[in-house]
């Protein structure tokens, strides 16, 4: 049989395709030489006396170091938001506690810039991602919630929404500010007061945030801002004077939560792992699915509990397909996270550089073909090439587990009842990613698909008023949207 | 607050007296048909020479309302609800200004202060409402076939509105506010015997990256004017917020040449809460409900 003709365009690189650096410049950021932590509206030293250093993983320099909270820092936090919430915000009217949580938004759109350049030293990620997606989304989460402070009875029709009191709330490294805003913004506007701890290894826009907080006038501790690690979050958690724990970070630390709390009152909410399902049906517009697999799993470096780290393709286009993500694999461009041409910036930590590593081997080692881009990376810093693994099986490590880097396993499908099958088949249940011309077809996978989002000809879409959360081990409790403010109120009657 | 400051004998000055004009298309001109009329507070002190509008400036705005419309419905929600909070910043920014209206037109220092505050917080609060009342009033239909159907509400159009006549700022602000939020553009008439504060409040609005004929305010009498508000065939809406029997009777009954949706706020009590809530925005939604099909082949079922 002849070959069929190939009409669709091969993108070709051996001509010189090197851009000038595009550089964002350090100067428009102040980051101090040390961090306090933020207590009762002042920043305070810690009690463990301790200190411990941030870097930019792009290039491993110090960029300042911040305070190791201990318990006793926990308990004082804690103390000072118990304080704050009964003394000044429990009380507050509604409208007047909207009108604080919208100068933050203000503060934050005004100071855009500066954040988004701490945001990208502090966590490797693209200046670009982080200017065009993290700070203003972020700044929006506050705009958002605190229009619902005053609206609260439109939300709980018949029931009276009574805050909770103090939220004890823990985040990840992947998002650092606008996780920071996911958590805060719905717990100020229904009338909690919060001790929020930050990354240990992203913890600058959060202190950041302190200032803002301090800078907006709100009630002195109404909003506690603390840093350590793992063991100044077990601190919060375990406190016995917290009312809820919201947790964004890994499965494992999210069990470890639901068990610590288990013989108290508290709520929680978990926003844990994921290993989302990408599916790519025949009749897809390929390019534009591609460009979406491409975002779906590199977009912040892997580093997303909801990236599409499992691609099905479906086997009358998976040729195509494959060549298409190695072409674009070839395009992407990683390297310096401050330079605005750059696609893929720095792995967040040595200790993840090493986990993705880890994976790779094991995706090697169980027979997956691996493919990377042939990119050079920079000679300092922790960076990984986009890499992908086709002859994955649905038993291997890397299509089980979550990596948590640019690495995407890709297997083959023949019809939906299989591909949902296989979608499904994970404890995971965060996201999934639909690609298909057909609307019924994407409203069936829609009903099928057991995750908290399904992004249809679309993924890694977020917004303010958009629920997000998982299903199964990817969490409980949803962020975002009017769903959102339910997981930081208990329910009264008139 | 706003107190006037008397030129000592030594640095004799003479006051700038403003020109009170309409609000149309982002611009401030003068009724067309060169008419005014001399607003007057209880102590029969002149406040100004004031527009008196006409049938044809009601037109125009009326085009400017719907020439706006597609653009300002079509904006994201978010970005109205930032302009709705921009509208506020600019009206505290101005507070003296409307206070020495609102004193101007009979009102006490300390209601005059009190009408701004609460008029600048009611920007605030429909500013919230602009992404939200949606996610209140859509729904998910639980139909018996296959179909994934949902109903969302959208804005009705162009909207005239009689403002409340006893009363200068809340009762405008709190109409204007509750339109504009849910998407829709409008042609307001002041209060014929308070117009001051509306007609500054178009400047407040011209500040505050509102687009040009989202708001169009005009200044006149509401027996001239009513008749055409209620029977102008590009108008989707019609509020009316006086008290007068014979103009309601007037409006509902015009209202019917192109089906209207009409709406009579003549009992509300402007300062209180009941004078805002989304109900007042979805007055002005119409809910449309999409239908589309969900394939069921294949005996997969979410399992797991």
């Amino acid at each position: 049989m002849a070959k069929e003709k190939d009409n669709t365009l091969r993108l070709k690189f051996d001509s010189s395709r090197n851009l000038a650096p595009a550089l964002e410049s350090r100067s428009a950021a102040k980051i101090d030489s040390k961090y306090d932590l933020f207590i009762n509206g002042k920043f305070e030293k810690p009690d463990s006396k301790k200190y411990f250093d941030t870097i930019n993983p792009a290039d491993e320099e110090k960029l300042s170091e911040v305070a190791e909270a201990n318990e006793a820092d926990v308990d004082k936090a804690v103390k000072a938001a118990r304080n704050a919430y009964d003394k000044t915000w429990k009380k507050m009217p509604a409208k007047e506690r909207a009108k604080y949580i919208y100068r933050i938004a203000r503060i934050m759109q005004e100071k855009a810039r500066e954040l988004a350049i701490i945001e990208t030293l502090d966590a490797g990620k693209p200046i670009r991602e982080s200017r065009d997606f993290d700070i203003p989304m972020a700044a929006n989460h506050f705009f958002y919630y605190a229009g619902w402070a005053d609206k609260l009875e439109y939300a709980f029709p018949n029931r009276k929404a009574n805050s909770l009191g103090v939220a004890g709330q823990i985040i990840p490294w992947n998002f650092p500010l606008l996780m920071a805003a996911w958590k805060i913004a719905p717990a100020l506007a229904t009338g909690n007061t919060v001790v929020l701890k930050a990354s240990e290894t992203t913890p600058l826009t959060a202190m950041k945030l302190a200032e803002i907080i301090q800078e907006a006038d709100l009630p002195p501790g109404v909003v506690n801002i603390l840093t350590g690690a793992g063991t100044t979050g077990a601190a919060i958690v375990n406190h016995p004077d917290v009312n809820k724990i919201a947790f964004t970070g890994s499965t494992e630390v999210g069990k470890i939560i639901q068990r610590a709390i288990a013989g108290t009152d508290k709520k929680a909410t978990l926003e844990l792992g994921g290993k989302a399902a990408n599916i790519i049906f025949e009749d897809a517009p390929l390019d534009q699915a591609v460009e979406g697999v491409i975002n779906g799993i590199f977009f912040n470096q892997g580093h997303v509990c909801c990236a599409g780290s499992r691609l099905f393709v479906q086997e009358s286009v998976f040729d195509e397909v494959i060549r298409k993500i190695k072409d674009r694999l070839e395009s992407l461009i990683v390297g310096n996270p401050l330079d605005k041409n750059t696609d893929i910036g720095a792995i967040n930590s040595r200790a993840q550089l090493d986990t993705i590593h880890k994976y790779i081997k094991i995706g090697i080692n169980e027979g997956g073909e691996m493919f990377e881009s042939s990119c050079a990376l920079p000679s300092k810093g922790f960076y990984c090439r986009p890499t992908i693994f086709t002859n994955v099986s649905q038993s291997s490590r890397i299509s089980q587990e979550e990596i948590f880097g640019p690495v995407l396993a890709i297997q083959s499908f023949r019809t939906d009842d299989e591909v949902i099958e296989k979608a499904n088949n994970t404890p995971y249940g965060l996201s999934a990613g639909v690609w298909t011309d057909k609307g019924s077809k994407i409203f069936n996978l829609t009903t099928k698909l057991r995750a908290g989002v399904v992004w249809a000809n679309t993924f890694n879409k977020f917004d303010p008023t958009s629920p997000f959360g998982g299903y199964k081990e990817s969490g409980f409790g949803r962020e975002g949207g009017l769903h959102g403010l339910s997981p930081y109120v208990h329910l009264g009657s008139y | 607050m706003a107190k006037v400051v008397k030129n000592t004998p030594s640095e004799e000055r003479l006051e700038v007296l403003k020109t009170y004009k309409i609000y149309v298309g982002g611009q401030f001109p003068r009724t067309e048909s060169g008419r005014f009329y001399i607003a007057t507070n209880k102590k029969n002190e002149k406040l100004a020479n004031v527009c008196q509008c006409s049938r044809k400036d009601f037109r125009d705005a009326v085009g400017s309302a719907r020439g706006a419309f597609g653009g300002w419905a079509g904006r994201a929600a978010m970005n109205r609800g930032q302009i709705l909070y921009r509208i506020a910043e600019m009206l505290e920014g101005r507070k003296a200004q409307f206070v020495d209206e609102l004193m101007k037109q009979n009102s006490t220092e300390a209601k005059a202060v009190e009408e701004v505050n609460l008029a600048i917080d009611r920007l605030i609060y429909y500013s919230g409402w602009c992404d939200k009342f949606q996610q209140m009033a859509s729904t998910v239909n639980p139909v018996a076939s296959s179909h994934f159907n949902f109903s969302a509400p959208e804005p009705t159009g162009v909207v005239a509105i009689i403002a409340p006549q006893e009363n200068a700022l809340i009762g405008l602000v709190s109409v204007i506010a509750a339109c504009i939020a849910g998407g829709n553009t409008c042609v307001v008439l002041a209060s014929s015997s308070m117009p001051l504060c509306a007609v500054t409040f178009g400047e407040v609005l011209n500040s505050s990256d509102v687009p040009g004929g989202v708001v169009n305010i005009l200044t006149g009498s509401v027996s001239e004017l009513a008749p055409f508000f209620a029977d102008h065939m590009d108008v989707n809406a019609v509020l009316y917020c006086d008290k007068d029997a014979a103009v309601k009777t007037l409006i509902r009954e015009k209202s019917a040449l192109n089906l209207k949706r009409a709406f009579m706020y003549d009992k509300m009590d402007w300062f209180s809460d009941e004078a805002q809530s989304p109900y007042f925005i979805l007055d002005l939604q119409e809910t449309k409900t999409t239908w589309h099909p969900i394939e069921n082949i294949g005996g997969a079922k979410a399992g797991y």
